[in-house]
């Protein structure tokens, strides 16, 4: 499918959804409430069939965060990022997306780890790289650690 | 007690133990937590976080120069391609190119840095499975192209050689020399590799129907590099992706359909010889020129978002940069090919034996710090 | 122990300046022995771990010196090379590590992280900064990473400290 055509296919699913294509891939953004229906339409509809999540990760803007998913198709080799917007910057939650893509499973816990975003029903959800009693999120812009030494 | 401080026998009577962070065969500090019925295993946890360096958090403070010297610590048997993703990330956001003499040495850079990789997995595996002679036979080979690595780039392992642009400084006048010269020596003594450890029966059955994983499980979990392509999942970015010119070299993507530790064997053997093969079409057409295009000192990106992937020794390597045009990237995301190739793990060791876990972890090929970051 | 002391117990010797000749031969059979059979102890978190191979490989070969019996176990070893960064919750585990050695036990500190946290220094939230705040060091080997020869000449300059201790006599009072 060409990117306009994507388009079309996310728009009628979600009508709210804004693109944005000056970067490299079509970047599809929605709310955070709205993710897990269309990533598992994005999976499983036959001319779409996203079928490799090659990157996972956040990004903290202050006064929100984003979820950024990046699809590929093995079959049709076409490429998208979904872009999830979370508003609630203090208790961070999202559907988790385990259950389409495996590698999710790890890659969300590195996002809890670091950014402190909650996913609901994932298996696991531990820390996954610093210890289990480490406070606070260290990839968040406010993180403060008085052990840190800033240039 | 373990050091989780858990039982070592569960309520089902699985014993429960852990394996590293200090154990020979993890190649570095991973700590799995193994849960076993007799000899069988019935699950794999691993625990990371030994090694994590905080190299994203830290590249946030950095300029566009300087983040990229931490990405040589990350994997640091493919310093060079990571280094090379960061520099083509940079230039893509600068929307610049580097000079076509200095797009041949990054080609032959890196796979030089992916044939002495795959030398060393191939000692190192040897000595995981109980052999220590191929370690020897494999750092022969390895140190003469570390040599090369140290004269042209002052550094033997973390050369931080390339640069936005371009490459640091040209190369040595004797580099087309002596890559010939190993180049030469590598052919004449690949054949050694197999006649040692390929054909031997202990190594044979410790590796084949051993570790399988499925092609669909493959893309799942997100697994590439050699371990993908030996469950038949064409996933070289070298040819899906072409960067840097890799699209006009004559080379072969390596497939394997087995699934097996064994599968994973002879993809790397088999890619070395491509790297060679690459490596002889460049080596007397490096063109004359310009090693580097010219930058600004304080390079500024514009705003947006930039995505580079590589194909680095062990899989699809991305870099993310989120610019706000700031002098230092607003957030770094490194998607490290053993972080998602680990995850794979409990999969496949699920039901074999307990010994077969390192030949699992052996023909994974893990870079602890890669995953850890 | 000062030679005007009062003895405590009958058959109690006085202590010579050095040792004497009896005691200080035995100190330097002891060290010789001690100094010519340092056994490492398989420990790499990272990149140095990768020139540790190195140097234990055929071109470099440590074994030359007496390292070559590189064991997995802390229990067995005499020498831990602590090749990488140590991060916070790698601590808790090399100091694990360093106590289950045996006397006497050695720490070789190799790369700028070991030191002093090296290239990780700033802006890091996890990484210790110099692995003489978990574990005492006796050698430190600059380079990020040490090339082999580095390596190898921090475990000479290992073994001639070994050389010089002493496990008799007056000076082991003062060394302790």
């Amino acid at each position: 499918m060409t990117n306009e055509e994507i388009k079309l296919f996310i728009s009628a699913h979600i009508p709210a959804a804004t693109f944005d294509e000056s970067g490299e891939f079509l970047n599809v953004i929605i709310a955070s409430e709205e993710l897990l229906p269309i990533m598992k339409e994005l999976r499983s509809n036959r001319d779409l069939e996203f079928d490799y999540l090659f990157c996972l990760t956040c990004i903290d803007w202050k006064d929100h965060l984003m979820m950024v998913y990046h699809l590929l198709s093995k079959k049709h080799r076409h490429v998208i990022v979904i872009k999830a917007k979370i508003t609630d910057v203090n208790d961070p939650q999202i559907e988790t997306v385990c259950g389409i893509w495996k590698t999710a499973e790890f890659h969300e816990r590195e996002v809890y780890d670091l950014f402190g975003v909650k996913f609901i029903n994932h298996p696991d959800l531990r820390r996954i790289f610093l210890m289990d009693d480490w406070e606070g999120w260290p990839l968040r812009k406010n993180y403060v650690d008085e052990n840190m030494i800033e240039i | 007690m373990s050091l989780l401080g858990e039982d070592i026998v569960t309520e089902d009577g699985e014993f429960v133990i852990n394996m590293g962070p200090q154990h020979p065969s993890t190649h570095g500090v991973l700590h799995l937590k193994i849960w076993l019925d007799g000899e069988t295993i019935k699950r794999v946890q691993p625990h990371l976080g030994y090694i994590h360096r905080s190299i994203e958090k830290m590249s946030e403070n950095l300029s566009y120069r300087n983040f990229i010297f931490a990405t040589s610590r990350m994997d640091y048997l493919s310093a060079h391609i990571n280094n090379e993703a960061c520099a083509l990330c940079v230039e893509k956001g600068l929307q610049i190119e580097a000079t076509p003499r200095a797009q041949v040495i990054r080609i032959l850079m890196a796979e030089l840095t992916r044939l002495s990789s795959h030398q060393l997995w191939w000692g190192c595996t040897g000595l995981d499975l109980g052999a220590v002679t191929p370690f020897f036979y494999a750092f022969r080979e390895r140190e003469a192209i570390m040599e090369i690595m140290e004269e042209t780039c002052g550094a033997r392992l973390t050369m931080n050689y390339m640069v936005p642009g371009g490459v640091m400084y040209d190369i040595h006048p004797n580099f087309q020399k002596r890559v010939k010269d190993v180049m030469k020596q590598i052919k004449n003594n690949l054949h050694e590799y197999f006649e040692i450890l390929t054909g031997n029966v202990i190594f044979e059955n410790r590796t084949k129907g051993v570790g399988y994983l499925s092609k669909e499980d493959a893309i799942s979990y997100g697994v590439t590099g050699p371990t993908g392509r030996a469950s038949g999942v064409s996933c070289d970015v070298r040819k899906w992706f072409p960067y840097e010119g890799y699209d006009k070299v004559q080379f072969d993507e390596i497939l394997d359909n087995c699934g097996d530790c064994y599968a994973r064997y002879m993809v790397r053997m088999k890619e070395m010889d491509q790297s060679v093969s690459i490596i002889e079409q460049l080596i007397d057409n490096i063109p004359e020129g310009d090693f580097q295009t010219k930058t600004k000192n304080v390079i500024k990106l514009p705003k947006g978002e930039f995505y580079q992937r590589v194909e680095t020794a062990r899989g699809e390597l991305g870099v993310f940069i989120v610019s706000d045009g700031a002098a230092s990237p607003y957030r770094i995301k490194y998607r490290s090919p053993n972080f998602s190739n680990l995850s794979a793990i409990d999969h496949m060791a699920r039901g074999a034996k307990i010994g077969d876990l390192i030949a699992i972890m052996a023909t994974l090929d893990l870079v602890i710090p890669d995953i850890d970051r | 122990m000062d030679v005007s002391e009062k003895l405590i117990f009958p058959g109690q010797k006085h202590e010579t300046a050095d040792g004497g000749i009896l005691i200080t031969k035995l100190d330097d059979a002891i060290n010789w022995a001690r100094a010519n059979s340092l056994w490492p102890l398989v420990f790499g978190t990272s990149c140095c771990a990768i020139e540790m191979m190195s140097a234990a490989d055929a071109k470099y070969d440590w074994s030359r010196f007496g390292f070559e019996v590189a064991r997995a176990t802390p229990r067995q070893a005499d020498l831990i090379i602590v090749a990488g960064t140590i991060v916070m919750k790698m601590a808790p585990v090399l100091k694990r590590l360093y106590d289950q050695m045996a006397d006497p036990k050695y720490v070789i500190a190799m790369g700028a992280c070991t030191i002093s946290g090296g290239p990780f220094f700033y802006n890091t939230y996890s990484v210790v900064k110099g692995v003489d705040h978990v574990i005492p060091v006796d050698v430190y080997v600059p380079g990020c990473p040490p090339r082999p020869e580095a390596l190898l000449h921090g475990m000479i300059a290992l073994q001639e400290k070994i050389k010089n201790e002493h496990y008799f006599g007056k000076k082991a009072e003062k060394d302790k």
